[in-house]
Parts: C-alpha cells; sequence; structure tokens
C-alpha cells in the first residue's frame, strides 16, 4: 500500500501540472503567431506538453515496483 | 464508381468481422481463456470515448474554433491521472457488489434507492438521445456522400427525405440488431460481456488506422508534410485565426470549462462507466491504460488541425461542411480506397460508441426502470414465477430498440440546427450531473440520498431549461423569442443568460448554473436531513471500500433468518435454474462444503444471493427482492457503530458519532420525562385510589361503629336503638350508591355501559325527572320552575341515562338551596352550537354560587367543592363526574356558569342532527337494543 | 375528676357515634366538625384528650395537631389522629407532627376505647 500510495501522489502531481500548464494563463503565453519548425507556436505547445504529460504518466506508472 | 452496393457489402462485412470477433471472444471467455485480459485491450476499448464527434467533428470543430477541439480530449487525460485513485475505488466497489450500470452505481451508494436508479436512468437516457442521434447523422451524411462519388454533394436535409429513403433509418435499424446481438445474447450476473469488448478494441484500431491514413495521405500525400500546411495556411488572415486563441469573447473560460466537463464525462457517460468498470477484467489493467488511453486520444488528433486547414483550403467557400472533410477530401483527390476507408473508420466510431451505450442504456433501462416497476405489478404475478430469466433479454432487446429509434427520432427532429461537436457537448452536459452523486458518494460518508436525489434533479432541470430547450427553439419546435426576449417576456429567466449572465459560451453557462444547483443542493440536503441506517451502511461500505473488502465481517451488520429454499429459487427465477444452482454450488464448494445441503443460510450466503441478483436486476431490484424472502431486522445502532469503530478515519465518522450520541442523549431525556410521567400517573392512581378508600371507608367507620355498640350495649334505649339502626341503614345505602355510581362511572369510562338510545321528547323526560324529585323539593322547601318548549325536535338519546343526568342536576340544586327561600328553574329551548343545531337544557339555582376556580374542579372525581351552608355536602362526588360523561356520549357538552354568591347554572346542549360518526355509533347500540 | 375529650370530624354520623361511646364511658364530650371549630372550642376549654380526623375542611388535622403542639399551654393535650387513609406516609406524617396515637377507619369500638383509656392514664 505504501509503494502505491506514492504511485498515486505522483499521479495526482501530474494531474495538477496538466490542469495548470494546459489552461490560462500559461496557455496565453503561448498564443502568439509564431512558428517553430513549420508548426503555429500554440499548436506545438500543447502537443507538446499534452505528450509530456503522457510521457510522465508512463514512467510514474512503469516503473512503480509492485 | 463506387456502386451503392459496394458501399452496403463493404459496411455489412466489417460488421460481420466485428461480430466474429465477438463470437471468438464469448466463445474464449466461456473456455476460460479470456482474450481481452490485458491491459492493451482495456485501453483500446476505453477509446470507445472516440464516436463519430471525434473522427469527423474535431474537424468540424477545428474549422470554426481552432485549437477549440482539443479540450475535449485534454479533460480526459487529466482525469485518467486521477484514475489510480478514483477509478481503482470505482471499480472495487463495482466488483464487490455486482454494480452493473451508473445508475446501479448511484442507487446502491445511496441506500440501494429504487427512485434514485430511475432518476439516474431517466437523465442517461435523455442526456444520451441526442448523442446517439448525432452517431446516427454522421453514418448516414456520410453513407450519403459516398454514394455520390466521385461528385461531392453535401447531403439534403434529412427532413426532406421520406422515411423509407431515409438512409439513418436503415442504420438505426441495422445499429439496432447488431447492439441486441451483441449484447443480449445471453445473461451474465456480472453484466459484462467480453467478445464485445473485444469488437470495441478492434474498432478503436480501424477508427485510429482510418484516420491516420486520411491524415497522412493529406498532410504528406496533398501537402509536403506538416510545415507547409501551416505555411500555407497562414498566409490566408482567416486560417491564421485559427492557430492562436482568440483573446476575446472568453475563450479561455470556454477552454477551461469544456475541458472540465470532459473530465467528468469520461467518468459519467453511461458506455464509459460500462467499459471501464463493469467490462474490466482485472484491476491491474487500469495502470497501463492510465498512460495507454491518452496516447490515443493524442494520435488521432494529430492529424485534425492538418486536415482541417488543406479541408479549408481546398474547397471551395462554403461548398463543402467541414465536419465532412475526412471523407471529402479523399474523394476530391480521387482516392476511391482511401475514401472507403474513412467511411469504414466513421463507421467503426459510431458502431461502437452505439452499440455500447445502448447496451449500457438497455441494462439500466431493464434493471433501474422496468423491472422496479414490473415486479410491483402483482396482476403480472412476476413475483410467482418460477423462472422469469427469459424476460430481462426481452426487456433489454426492447429498451436497446426502443433507445434507437428515440436517437433516430431526435436526428430527424433536430435536423440541421447543431453541428456534431454541439450536440455531443449537450449529451456531455447532462451526464456530467451525476459527478456530485458519484464523487461525493465515492469520499463523503456525509452524502445522502434526498441530497443525490434532490440535486440531480436540480442540476438535471437547469441542464434541460437552459440547454435543451434552447436546442428546441433552434430546431424551430419553439418560438426564438423564448431565447431572444425570455419566456414571457423576462429578461432575467432568458435560458442561456440566466439571470443576467452573460459573457459564457452556452456550454460554460449550463455548466455554472446546473454544477451550482446541484452541488449546493446536494450538499445542503446531505447536511440538513437525517438518514436511514440502510444509507450509512452503504455510504460506509462505499467510502472504506479498501478496507472493507479484506475480510470484512458481513455478518455483524446483519441480522435475520433465511432460507436455502428460499434463496435458491428467488436466484433462480432471474439468472435460469440451472445457472442458479450451478453458482450456488460452486459457492458452496468455495466454502468446503460438498453439496447445496450442506449451505447454511447466513449473511454471506443471502448476499451472495443479493449480489447475483444484483447483476442480473441492479442491485435495488435484488434488495426489493432478497428481502422478499428473508427476515431481516435492520441493522442496528451497535452495528452501525461497530464499522464505525472499525474504521480508523475517526475525523470523517466524528460528525455521526456526533448525531448518534446527541439522538443517544435526546432518547435519555426523553426516557427520562418518560419515568416522571410515569410516576406521576402512578402517585395519581395511588392518590385515586386512595381517595376512593377513604369513601368507602367513611360510611363503613359508622356502620361498624353503630353495629358494634348495638351489639355490646344491651342496656341502650330503645329510642336510641332505632336511631342508631336508621343510621346504620343509611350509611349501608350511602355506600351501596357510591359502589354503585364507581362502577358506573368505571364502565361508562372505559366503553363497557350499555346505552339504550331511542328517539326522545326531551319535554317528557324533563317532566318525569322533575317527578321523581318532587318530594325534595317540597321537603326542602325549594321552589321549582318549569319553563319547556312545546316545538322542539326529538333527540336520540338514551332514556334513563338523560333522567340520571337530570335528577343529579336537580337534586344538586335542592341540595345547595336555602330551604325556604331556594327557587330552582328548569329551562329547554334550541341552540346553535358549533354549527350544530342543538337542545339546551339549564338548571339554574339561586344558591351561594361556585367561584370561578372550581368550575372544572367540581367535575373531577369525588370533589366536592364545600360551601356556606353545610359543613359537608351531601352525595358521592361523583354525580357531575357521570353526567358529563353521559351527555358527551350523546355528543353534547355539560358545563356550569356561575359566581360566588349569585347561584349557579347547570347547563348541557345535545346536538339534534348528529355528526354521522357519532350516529353511526349510537344506530349501532340502538340495534344492538332491539335484538 | 373527669376528663374532657373534643371530637373533631366532617362526618355527623361518626361524630354521633364517637360521642355516646365517650359519654358511656364517663368522660366529658365536646364536638366540632372543622378544624378552626376545634381550635375555638379548644381555646375556651382545653380538653385533655383531641380524637381528631385528618380530612377536615377548612384546616385539616395535621394543621390542628401542628397548632396545638406549638401552643405551650397546650402540653399536656394528647392527640389521636383518626384518618380514613391508612397510608404508612400518613401515619408517620401525624406521629411526626406530635400526635400521640394514630388510629385509622374503620375502628374496632372496644379497642378505640381501650386506647383512649391508655393515653389518659387509666388502666383499662
Amino acid at each position: 500500500m505504501k509503494r502505491s500510495g506514492m504511485t498515486g501522489q505522483r499521479l495526482a502531481a501530474i494531474f495538477m501540472v496538466g490542469c495548470i500548464l494546459l489552461n490560462y494563463p500559461i496557455l496565453s503565453l503561448f498564443t502568439r503567431p509564431r512558428v517553430i519548425a513549420g508548426i503555429p507556436l500554440l499548436y506545438a505547445y500543447v502537443f507538446g506538453a499534452w505528450a509530456l504529460l503522457i510521457g510522465l504518466l508512463a514512467l510514474v506508472i512503469e516503473r512503480r515496483r509492485d | 464508381m463506387l456502386q451503392g452496393w459496394v458501399i452496403v457489402l463493404v459496411a455489412f462485412a466489417y460488421l460481420g468481422v466485428l461480430f466474429a470477433v465477438a463470437y471468438y471472444g464469448d466463445r474464449r471467455a466461456a473456455a476460460g481463456r479470456s482474450i481481452i485480459a490485458n491491459p492493451y485491450i482495456y485501453a483500446l476499448s476505453l477509446a470507445v470515448y472516440c464516436s463519430t464527434w471525434t473522427f469527423y467533428g474535431s474537424v468540424g470543430r477545428a474549422a470554426s474554433s481552432g485549437i477549440g477541439f482539443l479540450p475535449i480530449y485534454l479533460g480526459p487525460t487529466l482525469m485518467v491521472a486521477l484514475w489510480w485513485y478514483v477509478m481503482r475505488k470505482i471499480i472495487r466497489i463495482s466488483k464487490a457488489y455486482r454494480i452493473t450500470s451508473i445508475a446501479d452505481f448511484i442507487a446502491s451508494r445511496y441506500g440501494k434507492s429504487q427512485l434514485l436508479g430511475g432518476l439516474v436512468t431517466v437523465i442517461a437516457v435523455l442526456g444520451v438521445v441526442p448523442y446517439i442521434s448525432l452517431q446516427l447523422k454522421a453514418i448516414s451524411s456520410s453513407f450519403t456522400i459516398l454514394l455520390h462519388y466521385p461528385r461531392i454533394v453535401m447531403p439534403a436535409g434529412a427532413v426532406a427525405l421520406p422515411f423509407m429513403k431515409d438512409s439513418a433509418l436503415y442504420i438505426a435499424m441495422t445499429l439496432a440488431a447488431f447492439a441486441i446481438l451483441f449484447g443480449t445474447r445471453h445473461l451474465d450476473a456480472t453484466e459484462r460481456h467480453e467478445g464485445l469488448v473485444a469488437a470495441i478494441a478492434l474498432e478503436s484500431v480501424v477508427k485510429l488506422l482510418a484516420f491516420l491514413a486520411v491524415g497522412a495521405f493529406v498532410t504528406f500525400g496533398i501537402y509536403r508534410g506538416f510545415g507547409e500546411i501551416f505555411s500555407r495556411a497562414q498566409e490566408a488572415p482567416k486560417l491564421r485565426a485559427l492557430m492562436t486563441v482568440s483573446e476575446t469573447g472568453g475563450s479561455y473560460s470556454t477552454w477551461a470549462s469544456l475541458t472540465f466537463l470532459s473530465m467528468l464525462s469520461i467518468m459519467c457517460l453511461p458506455r464509459q462507466f460500462q467499459i471501464s468498470v463493469v467490462e474490466n477484467v482485472d484491476e491491474d489493467h487500469l495502470g497501463k491504460a492510465i498512460w495507454l488511453f491518452p496516447l490515443y486520444l493524442l494520435l488521432i488528433n494529430v492529424f485534425v488541425l492538418p486536415i482541417t486547414l488543406g479541408g479549408l483550403m481546398l474547397s471551395p467557400a462554403g461548398g463543402v461542411d467541414a465536419d465532412t472533410f475526412v471523407l471529402t477530401l479523399p474523394m476530391a483527390q480521387q482516392k476511391e480506397a482511401l475514401a472507403l476507408l474513412a467511411f469504414v473508420g466513421g463507421l467503426s466510431a459510431g458502431t461502437g460508441m452505439v452499440i455500447l451505450e445502448t447496451i449500457a442504456l438497455s441494462t439500466m433501462v431493464c434493471n433501474d426502470l422496468v423491472m422496479p416497476v414490473l415486479l410491483r405489478q402483482t396482476w403480472l404475478r412476476l413475483n410467482e414465477r418460477q423462472d422469469v430469466s427469459g424476460l430481462l433479454p426481452s426487456i433489454r432487446r426492447l429498451a436497446i430498440a426502443a433507445i434507437l429509434m428515440l436517437g433516430y427520432a431526435h436526428f430527424r427532429a433536430a435536423g440541421e440546427a447543431y453541428a456534431l461537436v454541439a450536440t455531443g457537448l449537450i449529451s456531455f452536459a447532462a451526464v456530467a450531473q451525476f459527478a456530485p452523486a458519484i464523487f461525493g458518494g465515492i469520499y463523503w460518508t456525509g452524502g445522502t440520498r434526498n441530497g443525490a436525489i434532490t440535486g440531480l434533479s436540480a442540476g438535471f432541470a437547469v441542464w434541460a431549461y437552459t440547454l435543451l430547450l434552447p436546442s428546441f427553439a433552434k430546431s424551430g419546435w419553439l418560438p426564438l423569442g423564448l431565447l431572444t426576449e425570455g419566456p414571457l417576456g423576462i429578461a432575467l429567466l432568458k435560458p442561456q443568460e440566466l439571470f443576467g449572465l452573460t459573457g459564457l459560451d452556452e456550454i460554460s453557462h449550463c455548466l455554472f448554473w446546473s454544477m451550482l444547483a446541484n452541488i449546493g443542493i446536494y450538499v445542503g440536503v446531505s447536511l440538513v436531513g437525517a438518514r436511514r441506517v440502510a444509507e450509512t451502511s452503504q455510504a460506509t461500505l462505499f467510502v472504506d471500500v479498501f478496507r472493507h473488502t479484506h475480510g470484512f465481517d458481513r455478518s455483524r451488520i446483519w441480522r435475520g433468518s433465511a432460507s436455502v429454499q428460499d434463496l435458491l429459487p428467488l436466484t433462480g427465477r432471474f439468472l435460469g435454474p440451472d445457472r442458479a444452482r450451478d453458482a450456488f454450488l460452486a459457492y458452496a464448494h468455495r466454502q468446503g462444503l460438498r453439496s447445496l445441503d450442506e449451505l447454511r443460510a447466513d449473511a454471506d450466503l443471502v448476499h451472495f444471493a443479493e449480489t447475483q441478483l444484483a447483476g442480473a436486476i441492479g442491485s435495488a431490484s435484488a434488495r426489493v427482492m432478497v428481502a422478499s424472502v428473508v427476515q431481516e431486522e435492520p441493522p442496528g445502532l451497535d452495528e452501525v457503530m461497530d464499522i464505525l469503530d472499525e474504521a480508523s478515519q475517526v475525523r470523517a465518522y466524528s460528525r455521526q458519532v456526533e448525531q448518534k450520541s446527541r439522538e443517544l442523549e435526546s432518547a435519555t431525556t426523553e426516557l427520562r420525562a418518560a419515568n416522571a410521567l410515569l410516576k406521576e400517573l402512578d402517585r395519581m392512581k395511588d392518590d385515586f385510589m386512595s381517595t376512593v378508600t377513604h369513601e368507602l371507608r367513611t360510611p363503613l367507620t359508622s356502620i361498624r361503629a353503630f353495629s358494634e355498640m348495638l351489639l355490646h350495649d344491651p342496656r341502650m334505649h330503645l329510642a336510641e336503638r332505632k336511631r342508631f339502626l336508621a343510621i346504620v341503614v343509611k350509611e349501608t345505602e350511602r355506600l351501596t350508591r357510591l359502589i354503585n355510581q364507581m362502577l358506573d362511572l368505571a364502565k361508562i369510562e372505559s366503553g363497557n355501559a350499555e346505552w339504550h338510545p331511542t328517539e326522545l321528547d326531551l319535554n317528557e323526560v324533563i317532566r318525569e325527572s322533575v317527578d321523581a324529585t318532587s318530594q325534595l323539593f317540597r321537603e326542602k322547601g325549594v321552589a321549582l320552575e318549569l319553563a319547556l318548549s312545546d316545538s322542539v325536535p326529538r333527540v336520540m338519546a338514551d332514556r334513563d341515562r338523560l333522567m340520571q343526568v337530570l335528577i343529579n342536576l336537580l337534586s344538586n340544586a335542592v341540595k345547595f338551596s336555602r330551604p325556604g327561600e331556594g327557587r330552582v328553574e328548569i329551562r329547554l329551548g334550541t341552540a346553535r352550537s358549533g354549527g350544530q343545531d342543538s337542545l339546551r337544557v339549564d338548571v339554574r339555582d339561586n344558591g351561594p354560587g361556585i367561584s370561578p376556580a372550581d368550575h372544572q374542579t367540581i367535575f373531577e372525581r369525588f370533589k366536592q367543592v364545600g360551601d356556606t351552608l353545610t359543613s359537608k355536602p351531601e352525595g358521592t362526588g361523583l354525580g357531575l363526574p357521570i353526567s358529563r360523561r353521559i351527555v358527551e356520549h350523546f355528543g353534547g357538552r355539560l358545563w356550569v356558569e356561575s359566581e360566588l354568591g349569585s347561584g349557579a347554572a347547570f347547563s348541557f346542549i345535545l346536538p339534534i342532527g348528529l355528526p354521522s360518526e357519532a350516529s353511526e355509533k349510537l344506530a349501532r347500540e340502538a340495534a344492538h337494543t332491539t335484538t | 375528676m373527669t376528663k374532657r375529650i373534643l371530637i373533631v370530624d366532617d362526618e355527623p354520623n361518626i361524630v354521633i357515634s364517637l360521642e355516646y361511646l365517650m359519654k358511656r364511658e364517663g368522660f366529658a364530650v365536646e364536638t366540632a366538625t372543622d378544624g378552626e371549630a376545634a381550635l375555638k372550642v379548644m381555646a375556651e376549654r382545653v380538653p385533655d384528650l383531641v380524637v381528631l380526623d385528618v380530612m377536615l375542611p377548612k384546616m385539616n388535622g395535621f394543621e390542628v395537631c401542628q397548632q396545638i403542639r406549638e401552643n405551650p399551654g397546650w402540653r399536656g393535650m394528647r392527640i389521636l389522629m383518626l384518618t380514613a387513609r391508612g397510608r404508612d406516609r400518613e401515619i408517620a406524617k401525624g406521629l411526626g407532627l406530635g400526635a400521640d396515637a394514630y388510629v385509622t377507619k374503620p375502628f374496632s369500638t372496644s379497642d378505640l376505647v381501650a386506647r383512649i383509656k391508655q393515653l389518659l392514664g387509666q388502666v383499662p
């Protein structure tokens, strides 16, 4: 229970990070008509942040020891 | 050229493959070698979330709001991170108590409430119908568009088509047939459909591949990668706007509220509950799904914007609906096979959603709506039928067909007013209303049934008013003025600007008000109201599921008696006798017993039977059915306290403990009061007995004293002897009178007195009473005046009893009159009292009068009031109490009016037209008299 | 010397019987039918013994008893209480207030006479 308790807490932390990254006001920082590697900044940011979250989720889930 | 039959053939071939997979899955499951028992299949099946809304609608949404299509997928991504806590708990609860649907879950949590289960079902069906309708719309228009290949023709409005030529109707019927085939082929106690899950997982693969193929084709086939699409789009100002969030119009709040809404929907949609909870094979699969499912969502959205931009750049302005770009772009490029693949992808997105949703809803309709009603219909004699297991699949089949027809009806009626995504969001907002009851239910023991019912109803009502009503208005069913001016012109009640709230899009607006009402009332009512013990125990079982499922001793909260002979047939009636026998046998084996005969009908067996039944007919109905054959007592305070003790989270329960101790305290206070009352009654009885003995002993004392004196004194003079004997006789008479009157009063008070009511002329009765007392008047020299009235109506009363009253009043009057000066008047007349015509008799004397303080006392037993004339009034002290009771028996009233020094007037009234109840009573007595 | 006895009771027939009984035994008898009248009679001429009913109009037997005991001039007066309420609590109350004896109604005439003689120091 102790270890999976840590897993739950880590996942909850990712949830909170996600809520912040993918919302106003952070989002507004990226809503600029710029292009990164041919992709609009906002689009690149949202998908990037999304992918980052998924990566973190996978990391926490797959490295849990139980 | 794509022939119509080719498309139909491909569609049916695809459905055939699906069915084959499902069939194979079921076979493997039956053989105990599940093909879905791995986390990848579980994660893929969760992607049933992506319906045609995703497949076609995302592009449509992106064409109008750019990146605004994404919150619907970001919400679930975030929510899934919390699944480790939330979903694991829901799954654990559902497996422990055999929950079969979201309605069952909520009903079970709040004391297995049938009402709540029904309410959730109704909201789910009403809320989800538009969602199903949008799938029909999407599949139907994709079919129609593909039929015109290579031309790109937008389908005409559905309403324009006659029913028989409307492909959506056939699609709805086909989907109903498949849902029935998939979902209700057999009835499983756990309501799990392994084959169906396998098919859903396959559909998820197909739609993802199809979408990726179209996306890759647009991005890399038509253009040369993302870079080119975006750089081309940057050149068009209209398209450039799609790549940023517009700074005005509350775009961020829309973003946030859609994210929040979809977080709730991934938990609350009936099909998501079905696939993630009910169909879950192993709790551990949750782990991988937590990152695989968001990954799926990300992949299926990667190409949305390129397809959108490509579609907008390649299509003539306004000619093609952006909702169809996924299909029309390959068509426009003459890619026949790709277009067909896109069609199949859309088909798989639509069928997956529709089949699973209707199956989930049909389970709810059957278990939480139809069965509770049917079981209550005694004329159906369902309770007596030996096997109703065949009935359940039939009800579910009918429900599936009915729900799809509702969806179709909505599709015909709603027309083109809404884009795919907008329709879907209406459904999201409806099912989101379940969230407070669910989350509150698993984390807060304080949530009550009444709180859930009222909160849910309020939230749903607000939803209907702020979202459903406007959608009707926009579809032309209701006047548009309702939206622009408000109902009856009241601007504050405008459905989309409730109480003047502006600046929010319609979904956020609805979400704010409905959640405010829902959560506020749920919490408020829960905090204020009391709850039943059954609710408390369910609440504890749900909230503390991780504690209780391990070695929880159920018998501790269950008291009752049952028998295997009752439980087995009951289970058999719903599961089928053979299945039930097998299940019980398996249970017996698990208990280490060899046969059914050794089974003991203890709390665990009752629980086992109930969960078996719950799987088939829902927990609320199961509870009712089990209760019908089991004698049980509700768990008592002690048992519940035991559960509470077991929980170590003292704080969570302190409120409850406090309440219990408050109850205990008030019970103690009540007991104390009751005890005091008993003591008082005891004292009063004691006083009464003491008075009675005093009254009896007084004449006895004289009798004994004189008798002894007469006996022991032989020399007593004869005159003395006579005087003493006369006293003895008089005292004996007094004793006899006393005893008779006491018995009389006792009989009247206990209702054992005999009454002989007849129709009486009160004039006669008064005259007779006067005659009977005339001797008294003469002896004391008291004058008597009669003021009678010959024309009074007759009354129903007992002649002798009434004379008893009159004689008592007359002799009292004489008793308290001055000899020689006394004057008594008796008067008869009519009166109106309490809205009733009555006869009134007054007996007035000119004696010393009675002080108002004693006006009540004189009607109490043995309470004679002393006066200035004689040191002790004669009589027993029972005459007036008896008289009053006699008058009251005939529906009348006896009272006194007097002041000290100005005489007394005793009056009584007797109603002429008796109230029906009293007259019936008297009629019965009269009838009794004649027999 | 003839002993004087005051009989206080509100039941006329009981007064008659007691009066007859006491006179027959050679006592001088006076009567009263309520508490106040009894105190008046005592004030005029102090009796040697009072036969006192409890349930009396105007002033009950207990109160009369109490008043007698509070008056130093009446210290030698014997009090025999007579009641139809024979409960222990009332007997205790009567004796507590200074009554010398307590007899419940209905009584045996010979017992009552013996009791009175005993209280007056005349051995029967």
